[in-house]
């Protein structure tokens, strides 16, 4: 039977990769964006479908993936709460793995959200609370949406619209070298406000890019990944916390704060046994721009109304105190609709120091999420040593 | 006018028959008080179902919002998309109409009052400045 614990190093990811391209992939549907990844993934694991006996995924359901790879599962988990799914899912796994449930899980995304091949229709169901509620006001895109929370946010704490430039522009200076990223010319705080709104107070850079792309992770125990031949990049999960508000934006208790960042973060950092001093990296999801400031300030990294200047006099960038997004984020790098996936994958390849912009010296990675708008979160505390 | 008309359901039916009659209605629990927002046969506060249906003063203040520049489908006119706070307390997505949408007409906390846009069958709550509503 097995003794391990879902925290405190005893699940390893042993396998990460993303899709072999991400961008603009006309040729490749969702479904195969999953399988490419899963193939990859196993691949950097040094272990195949036969391997695998739980699966975790969003988006499609986890048997129409687990089928299409030939995997016959004995666990499997379809949360489905946005963008943030893959950070439940690796909780999931963790817990299922320390509880005997599964012994190796594959957790996958793939999206044409660029492309859109094979891909279902967008929008609420119109009888929902978010249709009846919400869309009939044209609050129908995630710019339209997500993004009608953070005047208020700026306004509590007397900042202006200056400070989602200044995410924008910390953002890009990690991506330059990075040539993956989809963004990569660099930028002004000015240049940005001076751009056509697109949803005003965000302007374009303010907003995600829409690419096609996919990612994958592999998980067993701490005990069983030290038998592999890629051991020595394992990756292990500290602690983990996941919560959810309200499935409508215009229902969170408070605009300008989330609740669900402040309560799966704390969870994550009590499960790790570890403070905010110990974390040396983070990756906080980035759809658009406010959203960085909200988790730096509501994962406690800040105090309130912080965020802009811990951003502004570069903490978060190279050489600061806290490089955050290092992979240049949503905002810059890649977002396909559903981004936590690679906020995962560049927390794993920093752990293992093989990312293309690669932060010196990284022991602790904290990954914040976030799911379908302001409605759910998840976190992760990841490591490269077994505490 | 840019959107799509809702569905209702059976729980939500008495907000759309109070907004065809030019009222806004929202639900009241009589065990502890709470005004709620969006309809629900029971007390999201403390889980009562003795709720009961109120016509609310149709006054708000404006919490937040985006001015839209790439309405979906496609329309010229920027769109105001705002979270309100009703004066009875919960909050509720809409629009704002009856004003250029322009960050200077629309300052953070500003006084509202609800009126009613006519699309199909259907009237939409959707909020005005409470000095241009007079």
């Amino acid at each position: 039977m097995s003794t391990t614990s879902m925290h405190g190093g005893g699940i390893a990811i042993v396998g990460a990769s993303e899709t072999t391209e991400i961008g603009s992939l006309p040729g490749i549907s969702t479904l195969d964006l999953h399988a490419q990844a899963a193939r990859n993934a196993l691949a950097d694991a040094g272990l195949t479908v036969q391997d695998v006996d739980g699966i975790a995924t969003a988006g499609p359901f986890a048997h129409e993936v687990s089928h299409h790879l030939g995997i016959t599962p004995r666990w499997l988990d379809g949360t489905m709460v946005g963008g943030c799914s893959f950070m439940l899912h690796v909780r999931h796994a963790a817990a299922a793995i320390a509880a005997g449930a599964a012994d190796v899980v594959l957790v996958t995304h793939g999206e044409s959200g660029r492309s859109r091949v094979g891909v279902g229709g967008r929008g609420p169901n119109p009888a929902s609370p978010q249709g009846q509620f919400e869309a009939v006001y044209g609050a129908n895109t995630p710019y339209s949406t997500f993004t009608v929370p953070a005047l208020r946010f700026l306004h509590e704490r007397g900042l202006e619209r200056e400070a989602l430039a200044q995410v924008v522009v910390a953002q890009r200076a990690w991506a330059i070298d990075n040539p993956r990223a989809s963004r990569r010319t660099p930028t002004t705080v000015e240049a940005v406000l001076d751009q056509p709104p697109i949803a005003w107070p965000f302007s374009k850079d303010m907003c995600c890019v829409v690419t096609d792309g996919g990612g994958a992770l592999v998980l067993m125990s701490s005990e069983r990944a030290a038998d592999l031949p890629s051991a020595d990049r394992a990756v292990y999960l500290l602690g983990s916390g996941e919560s959810a508000e309200a499935p409508m934006v215009s229902q969170m208790a408070d605009p300008g704060s989330f609740r669900a960042f402040r309560l799966a973060s704390a969870e994550a950092l009590a499960t790790a046994g570890i403070t905010h001093a110990d974390v040396d990296h983070l990756m906080a999801y980035d759809a658009f721009a406010h959203l960085p400031l909200y988790m730096l300030e509501d994962l406690g990294f800040v105090g309130r109304g912080e965020s802009r200047d811990f951003i502004a006099e570069g903490n978060t960038g190279k050489g600061g105190v806290l490089p955050m997004n290092t992979n240049g984020g949503g905002l810059s790098y890649t977002h396909t609709g559903m981004y936590g996936m690679f906020a995962i994958q560049e927390a794993v390849r920093q752990l293992r120091g093989e990312a293309v912009v690669q932060v010196p010296g990284i022991r602790t990675s904290f990954v914040q999420g976030v799911g379908m708008f302001f409605a759910a979160a998840g976190s992760l505390v990841l490591g490269n040593r077994r505490p | 006018m840019p959107g799509p008309t809702p569905v209702p359901t059976p729980e939500t039916a008495p907000y759309w028959e109070g907004a065809a009659a030019g009222e806004l209605r929202i639900q009241q629990c009589t065990s502890c008080t709470e005004y709620y927002f969006y309809p629900r046969p029971f007390c999201p506060r403390c889980g009562s179902g003795a709720v009961e249906w109120r016509v609310t003063s149709g006054r708000a203040t404006l919490i937040s919002y985006v001015i839209n520049h790439r309405t979906f489908p496609p329309s010229d006119a920027p769109l105001v998309i705002a979270l309100v706070q009703l004066d009875e307390g919960p909050h509720m997505m809409t629009n704002v109409v009856g004003v250029e949408p322009l960050p200077e007409n629309l300052p953070l906390d500003l006084p509202l009052r609800v009126t009613f846009e006519q699309r199909g069958e259907y009237a939409i709550p959707v909020f005005t400045p409470a000095e241009a509503a007079r």
